[in-house]
């Protein structure tokens, strides 16, 4: 009896810490957290590495994006909503960029979970994103990501002292870019 | 009972419960995933070919989800085709690749290339499935009945019954230039079938 308890407590605590460890490999991001690890390369094109106040070469992490806030777009070249929502979402960048009191201080950019630099490239040229886009190929980001459907809007604050916050997410559902703006900025409290 | 059991207890109810619960927090909230069948992990393919390049790849004609009958010879010296097998409609949407071929539009047009969907589903099942794609270019052919025998005839039906998740090109002439029987549990990069594509625009 007491080998089968002795037995028993250690698969138990074999099967908990395999719980934890599946825990902490991702679970979707939630709004008030803290945003998962996400490594990026520094844009070679000098315009998107301007765009996002990033210089040298190497990885960077969306909390270091020069910018109040950063709209995070996690998509797919394959996904018809992401399709439908692309119009939409570069409307965004343009009503950003146009309008001088929020341009420097909210940015966006699109990660293509599962992607091939190739594909991100395809649907860069398809929809004539303005915006950077990053691939995620083998779905590590996707996977810290907590393997969200597509498209996952996530709205980091940044503060000054370079704290950061997701203020906001959203899967699918994209109201538009003039109601979608309203809600980044209230969030992020910049309105 | 003594204080060491019930701590054993205590610590095995505790820990299995967390084991328990915690699919249930993981709570993936996405607006589609009701529609959608999870399949799991499959063997990455599960067929033997019965066709290689240079061979001249089986004519067929199947019902189309348009409503009309598509054949394979009807391309012959006009496009080059490819074939693209998915395994079944409502399984899970990141392995979809006719959304993406979708927006892939001109990159076949510049290779001469058209592009022929085949699942061994039925054509109503097709028509629910590919309505949530958009408005897709391309024809989407039903191999379900007799069922998959297009599919067997290439090699590339699996024993339970859906097909790989394979590509064919043939070109002009009506040879298999390009095959390619993917793991069915990953999507084959878009740059590798442009670039079998690319090929053919070479050697034209």
């Amino acid at each position: 009896m007491r080998r089968i308890l002795m037995v028993s407590t250690m698969i138990a605590i074999l099967l908990s810490i395999s719980v934890f460890a599946a825990l902490a490999a991702g679970k979707p991001p939630e709004k008030g957290e803290v945003l998962p690890v996400i490594s990026l390369p520094i844009p070679r094109n000098p315009e998107e590495r301007n765009y996002l106040g990033l210089s040298g070469s190497g990885l960077f992490k969306i909390p270091q994006i020069k910018a109040r806030a950063v709209i995070v777009e996690l998509f797919s070249m394959y996904c018809p909503f992401c399709q439908k929502d692309a119009p939409g979402v570069n409307e965004l960048y343009r009503l950003i960029e146009n309008n001088p009191d929020i341009k420097n201080k909210v940015k966006l950019i699109g990660i293509g979970a599962g992607n091939s630099p190739y594909e991100v490239e395809v649907f860069k040229k398809t929809y004539d994103v303005p915006f950077p886009l990053f691939p995620d190929k083998d779905f590590v980001i996707h996977k810290v990501c907590g393997e969200v459907r597509t498209p996952f809007y996530m709205v980091v604050r940044i503060d000054e002292n370079g704290a950061h916050r997701i203020v906001h997410i959203q899967l699918g559902e994209y109201p538009g870019a003039e109601p979608f703006l309203e809600l980044v900025l209230k969030a992020s409290g910049l309105k | 009972m003594n204080k060491k059991t019930v701590l054993h207890f205590i610590l095995i109810t505790g820990a299995l419960s967390l084991f328990v619960l915690t699919p249930m927090a993981f709570g993936l909230s996405d607006a589609y995933r009701g529609n959608i069948y999870q399949v799991g992990t499959l063997k990455p393919i599960d067929s033997v070919l019965r066709v290689k390049v240079g061979d001249r790849a089986p004519d067929f004609t199947l019902p189309s989800v348009s409503g009309q009958k598509v054949s394979l010879s009807q391309f012959l010296g006009k496009k080059n085709v490819v074939l693209s097998f998915v395994p079944a409609a409502w399984t899970p949407v990141c392995s979809d690749q006719w959304p993406g071929y979708n927006v892939a539009r001109d990159l076949f047009n510049q290779c001469d290339a058209t592009l022929l969907g085949i699942t061994v589903d039925n054509i109503p099942t097709l028509f629910a499935w590919t309505n949530q794609m958009g408005q897709l270019w391309f024809p989407v052919l039903s191999d379900f009945w007799p069922h998959g025998a297009v599919a067997k005839r290439y090699g590339v039906l699996r024993a339970n019954g859906v097909s790989e998740r394979a590509l064919f090109v043939v070109d002009k002439k009506g040879i298999i230039r390009y095959i390619d029987v993917h793991d069915i549990n990953k999507r084959p990069p878009l740059e590798d079938l442009m670039g079998a594509l690319e090929k053919l625009k070479k050697g034209d």
